[in-house]
């Protein structure tokens, strides 16, 4: 079932994070699409994550494709204008690749060319106008396509904010996402179940499915590292004090991201899991989770 | 007001190689403002020049060095001395290097990088900034640019990576678009952030062909004249 059928029938939707790496080499994400095929709806492709310089989310795509997943192609407005980004799309469609994720993008100066010059033609709100345009079969400027695409596009949201001026821009961001074509959202990763429910009470009305977004915590490390550099990410300290007693990392890890998905399976309409290097533990994830 | 700042020396010294001899050239306008190329730089250039094994020729600060009138009557009384050299270092804006170098028939180097200041035309303290975009904002924004004040120069909302109302490219920079719903907010204004916001004409951010690389002013006309050497 794709993603597009499984949100539209109500069906809780499991998608999955799949960063390409630096080269040529797609080993790695063979193998992780071989683990993923049968257990997730979607997969998500990154689009320089981090601004790292790596392997096109486009090639990807097409290679997750090939092996059976429904891939969903993460489209970022730093590098490209409006020109690239609107054939990219076409490109994308003639591939065969049916959802996309549209992003702003991470500033190049926090990635490893940090003297490459940002694009930012488009913005997210932008794109997605873009995305609903060539739907329905034109471009930017108004030219009639030959042959349109049919994409099932989706957005980014953060639940969780420190300021009221962070958390009333993303909802009315949210809407105004929505009112130029997003069909669904995928989350920052969530730690607090209790501030997650009290957003998706706020964004009930929008009647747009929401993908709590789940990153596993590796150690102690990570975790608070994700809360002094991530933005929107609050790792309460009783999931860090878990990790520091737990004496399998890997197993507590793996429990905490899966209690949080049963939590969240009541709350939302599906999970995001961003495994961010422990792709092949996704499959335990989800065992553990009962899913 | 335009922001230069001097070049690394070793920067200099490198342009420099193979010649002996050099001609330094400072500006009194924006340069001096700057510390980059008034009447105390120059000076300090010539010292380290001169320890460095170069013979510095002469040199001289003239008021705006933008000014190509000004460059050549003001240099012509020191024919001698320019000539004599191999170059000439020039300690000021991209303007003024490149006035110098239409007005000179001499090698001309630059000593100095301009600095972006994103939007400001002055060096007051202030943080408004406007980039000339040809279509502004501000109704949208309560007189917040979104365009400078955003380190994206997003549009249509924040993107979400703040941290406290910092940007989180500077911790020391607060988010545009907070200061935006802020102000708004302030204002009974909340909902222009509603609006949805069409792609920007960047066409009209180009300057017109017209005005590229030329200067409006009258005296321009002196170009006409012949080189001074």
């Amino acid at each position: 079932m794709s993603l597009r059928s499984a949100l539209e029938s109500g069906k809780f939707a499991i998608t999955a994070e799949v960063g390409p790496l630096k080269g040529t080499d797609v080993s790695e994400i063979e193998e992780v699409a071989e683990l993923l095929l049968g257990r997730v709806t979607a997969t998500n492709v990154t689009d320089q994550q981090s601004s790292v310089m790596r392997l096109g989310s486009l090639a990807t795509c097409h290679l997750l494709k090939e092996k059976g997943l429904d891939p969903v192609f993460q489209m970022t407005c730093r590098d490209r204008n409006r020109v690239a980004l609107q054939s990219d799309m076409l490109s994308a469609h003639v591939l065969g690749i049916e959802n996309v994720l549209a992003l702003t993008g991470d500033l190049p100066s926090l990635g490893d060319h940090p003297q490459a010059k940002p694009v930012y033609d488009l913005d997210s709100v932008q794109l997605l106008w873009a995305i609903n345009r060539l739907n329905e079969g034109y471009d930017l400027v108004g030219n009639e396509l030959q042959g349109k695409t049919n994409f099932f596009s989706g957005a980014v949201v953060t639940p969780e904010a420190d300021t009221e001026a962070k958390l009333e821009l993303q909802l009315i961001k949210m809407e105004k996402k929505i009112a130029v074509g997003a069909k669904f959202f995928q989350t920052q990763a969530v730690y607090d179940v209790g501030t997650f429910a009290k957003f998706m009470k706020r964004v009930e009305g929008f009647k747009v499915p929401v993908l709590a977004g789940v990153i596993p915590l590796k150690s102690v490390g990570m975790a608070r590292f994700m809360n002094k550099n991530v933005s929107g990410v609050f790792v309460p300290e009783e999931l860090i004090d878990k990790m520091a007693k737990a004496e399998n990392k890997v197993a507590t890890g793996i429990g905490i991201a899966a209690n949080l998905i049963k939590e969240l399976k009541d709350i939302c309409q599906g999970v995001h899991l961003m495994a961010i290097g422990w792709e092949k533990r996704v499959p335990a994830i989800l065992d553990a989770a009962g899913l | 007001m335009i922001v230069s700042q001097q070049k690394p020396f070793e920067e200099i010294l490198d342009y420099l190689e193979g010649e002996e001899r050099v001609f330094i050239l400072g500006c009194n306008g924006c340069a001096e403002a700057s510390g980059s190329g008034g009447p105390a730089q120059v000076t300090e250039m010539q010292s380290i020049l001169e320890e460095n094994g170069k013979r510095v020729t002469g040199s001289m600060v003239i008021d705006f060095l933008c000014q190509k009138a000004l460059v050549k009557s003001r240099l012509r009384p020191r024919t001698e001395q320019v000539e004599a050299a191999d170059s000439i270092l020039i300690m000021t804006c991209g303007l003024g290097i490149q006035a110098v170098a239409a007005s000179v028939n001499k090698v001309c180097h630059p000593a100095c990088d301009t600095v972006n200041m994103g939007g400001s035309r002055a060096e007051w303290k202030g943080k408004e900034r406007c980039l000339e975009c040809g279509e502004c904002l501000l109704e949208y924004t309560g007189g917040i640019c979104p365009l400078t004040a955003c380190t994206k120069g997003l549009i249509n909302g924040a993107c979400g990576g703040a941290s406290n109302g910092k940007c989180e490219l500077d911790p020391e920079k607060d988010c545009g678009w907070e200061l935006i719903y802020e102000r708004l907010k302030q204002k009974n204004q909340l909902d222009k952030l509603r609006k949805f916001i069409p792609p920007k004409d960047y066409s009209k951010m180009m300057p017109s062909p017209k005005l590229m690389s030329t200067s409006l002013w009258a005296l321009e006309q002196i170009d006409h004249e012949e080189k001074m050497e």
